[in-house]
C-alpha cells in the first residue's frame, strides 16, 4: 500500500544545512546595510538643507565608535553585495556575439573594471585624493 | 584493480511497517576503485539486502533517474565516483520530495508542473506540410540549446530551498523548459506560457539562490533562465500598462 | 496561496530592485567608505558644507542624489522583504507594506530636502 512519507524543512534554520545557503542569506542581508546607509545619507541631506551649522553637527555625530563599527561592518557587506551581484551578471544577461555566447569571465571582468573606475571617480569627487 | 571497503549509510523507509524513515548502515561493502555510488548500491542489493529500493536505468548520466542525496548533496549516483568520497557515505532520497520507499521518491508533483508550462513548440504561424519546414539558423539554435539538455533528474528541485518551503512553486526545471521554448525562433507561445510562468508561483518565487545551477549535471543553468524570464516578464508588465496599444 | 494563479505584480518593484542592485553594486562601497572616513575623523575636503551644498544645488547633482538614494532604498526594501521571508517570518504582505512604505518615505524625504536647496 502507498504511504508516502514527507520530510519537513526546518522553516527557521534551513539555510544552516549548507554553506551555499549561508552565503545566499549573507547576500540577502547586504540589503539591510544598503538601506540603513541610504537612510543615513538622507539624514545628512536633511541636515545639509538646514544650513551649515546643522550639516557640521551631522558630520560630528558620525564621529563615534558606534558609527565606526557599523560602517566597517556595512562596508564589508556592501562589498560582498557588489561581488555577488557582478558574479551572476552573465547568468542574468548572457550576451550572444555571432553564434557563441561571450564567456562569463569577460562580462564579470568588465563589471569589475567599471566598478573600479566608478569608485575612483566617486572618491576623487569627494576629495579623498 | 584494488578493492576498498565502504560503509553505506542508507535512509530506509518501508511504507507498510515504518512510521518514519531510519538509517541503516551496510558495513564494509567491497567496492572497486572505479565504482560509483550506484555500483555500491547494486552490490548491496545483489549480495546483502534484496529489499533495498532505488531507481536507476542507464548508468551513464543520461536517463536522470538515479538522483539521490549523497553526503547531503543532490547528485546522480551514477556520476558519484567513490574515489571522491570518504569511507562512510550517507545516501538519502532526494530532498523536497515525499519518500515512496527507501530511496524512491514520489515525483507526481514535478511531472504535473512540467506539463503546466506547455513545453512544446507553439508555432507563430502554423504551416502545412506543403509549405515546408520551420527554418532556423545555427545562431538561433545556439540561443536555446543549453536549455534542451535537461534530463528531468530533479536535482535542481532538491537543491532549491524555495521549492522546499513553497511546494506550489513551479521550480527550476519546468520554468527552464518554458524558457527554452520562449526563446526558440520558431515559437510564438511566450504569452500563453506567461499566464503560468509570470504568476507568483512561477518565476516570482525564485530568489536566485543559484543552487539549482550548481547541482545540475547537464549544465543547463536553470537559475540563468529564471533571471531572464523575470526580466522578460517585467518588461512585459510595464509594456502592457504603459503601451496598451502595442501587441506582444 | 491566494492569487497564485494571477499574473504577479512583483515586476513593479523588481524593476527598481534590479536597477538599484546594479547601481548600488557600482557606487555604494565607495559611498560607505567616505562615510567611514568621516566617522574616523578624516573627512575629505569634498565633504565641506560649501562643496556639498554646491553639488546638491545643481540640477544634475539633485538628479544624481535622488537616483542613487531612492534606488538604493527600493533595492534594499525589496531584497529585505524576501530575506525576512527566508528567515522564516512568513508574513509577506504586511512585511512588504512596511518596507515599501519606508522606502517611499525615504524617497519623499530626499525629494523634499533636494527641492529646498
Amino acid at each position: 500500500m502507498r504511504n508516502p512519507y514527507t520530510r519537513e524543512i526546518p522553516k527557521y534554520t534551513w539555510y544552516l544545512r549548507q554553506g551555499r545557503y549561508v552565503r545566499y542569506m549573507a547576500r540577502e542581508v547586504t540589503s539591510l546595510f544598503i538601506g540603513l546607509h541610504a537612510f543615513l545619507l538622507i539624514c545628512g541631506l536633511g541636515a545639509l538643507s538646514q544650513g551649515e551649522v546643522a550639516y557640521n553637527e551631522f558630520l560630528a555625530v558620525l564621529e563615534s565608535p558606534f558609527y565606526v563599527v557599523f560602517l566597517i561592518v556595512a562596508l564589508l557587506f556592501v562589498i560582498y553585495h557588489s561581488i555577488a551581484w557582478f558574479n551572476v551578471t552573465p547568468q542574468a544577461m548572457p550576451v550572444q556575439v555571432g553564434e557563441d555566447f561571450l564567456p562569463g569571465g569577460i562580462i564579470i571582468g568588465a563589471h569589475y573594471g567599471i566598478w573600479a573606475v566608478a569608485t575612483i571617480v566617486v572618491l576623487f569627487l569627494a576629495g579623498v585624493f | 584493480m584494488s578493492e576498498r571497503k565502504i560503509n553505506l549509510e542508507v535512509l530506509r523507509y518501508d511504507p507498510d511497517k515504518d512510521s518514519e524513515p531510519r538509517f541503516q548502515t551496510y558495513k564494509a561493502v567491497p567496492c572497486q576503485d572505479d565504482w560509483v555510488v550506484l555500483d555500491a548500491l547494486n552490490y548491496v542489493k545483489d549480495n546483502t539486502d534484496t529489499t533495498l529500493s532505488y531507481r536507476w536505468s542507464c548508468h551513464m548520466a543520461v536517463c536522470g533517474s538515479c538522483g539521490m542525496m549523497i553526503d547531503g548533496e543532490p547528485t546522480l549516483s551514477c556520476k558519484a565516483f567513490l574515489k571522491d568520497y570518504g569511507d562512510t557515505i550517507r545516501v538519502e532520497p532526494l530532498y523536497h520530495f515525499p519518500i515512496e520507499r527507501d530511496l524512491v521518491t514520489v515525483i507526481d508533483d514535478f511531472v504535473e508542473k512540467l506539463t503546466k508550462v506547455k513545453p512544446f513548440l507553439i508555432p507563430k504561424q502554423p504551416k502545412s506540410i506543403e509549405e515546408g519546414e520551420y527554418l532556423q539558423t545555427p545562431k538561433q539554435l545556439k540561443k536555446f540549446k543549453q536549455y534542451t539538455l535537461c534530463i528531468n533528474c530533479m536535482l535542481c528541485y532538491s537543491a532549491c530551498p524555495q521549492y522546499g518551503l513553497i511546494p506550489d512553486f513551479l521550480g527550476p526545471a519546468a520554468l527552464s523548459l518554458a524558457h527554452r521554448y520562449n526563446i526558440d525562433s520558431r515559437d510564438g507561445g511566450c504569452q500563453e506560457r506567461m499566464k503560468v510562468t509570470a504568476t507568483n508561483i512561477g518565476v516570482w518565487e525564485c530568489s536566485f539562490v543559484g543552487a539549482c545551477s550548481e547541482v545540475c549535471p547537464g549544465h543547463v543553468d536553470p537559475a540563468s533562465s529564471l533571471q531572464q524570464m523575470k526580466i522578460a516578464s517585467t518588461v512585459d508588465w510595464y509594456k502592457k500598462r504603459l503601451m496598451p496599444w502595442s501587441k506582444s | 496561496m491566494s492569487g497564485s494563479s494571477k499574473i504577479s505584480n512583483k515586476p513593479i518593484i523588481w524593476g527598481l530592485f534590479a536597477g538599484g542592485g546594479t547601481l548600488t553594486a557600482f557606487l555604494t562601497p565607495a559611498l560607505v567608505l567616505i562615510t567611514l572616513l568621516v566617522a574616523i575623523g578624516v573627512a575629505p575636503n569634498g565633504l565641506s558644507y560649501s562643496e556639498i551644498h554646491g553639488f546638491a544645488s545643481h540640477w544634475l547633482g539633485k538628479l544624481i542624489l535622488f537616483g542613487v538614494l531612492s534606488l538604493s532604498l527600493w533595492h534594499a526594501a525589496h531584497r529585505f522583504r524576501i530575506a525576512i521571508n527566508d528567515f522564516g517570518i512568513r508574513a509577506d504582505i504586511p512585511v512588504a507594506v512596511v518596507l515599501y512604505l519606508l522606502a517611499g518615505i525615504g524617497t519623499i524625504m530626499s525629494v523634499v530636502y533636494l527641492w529646498g536647496m
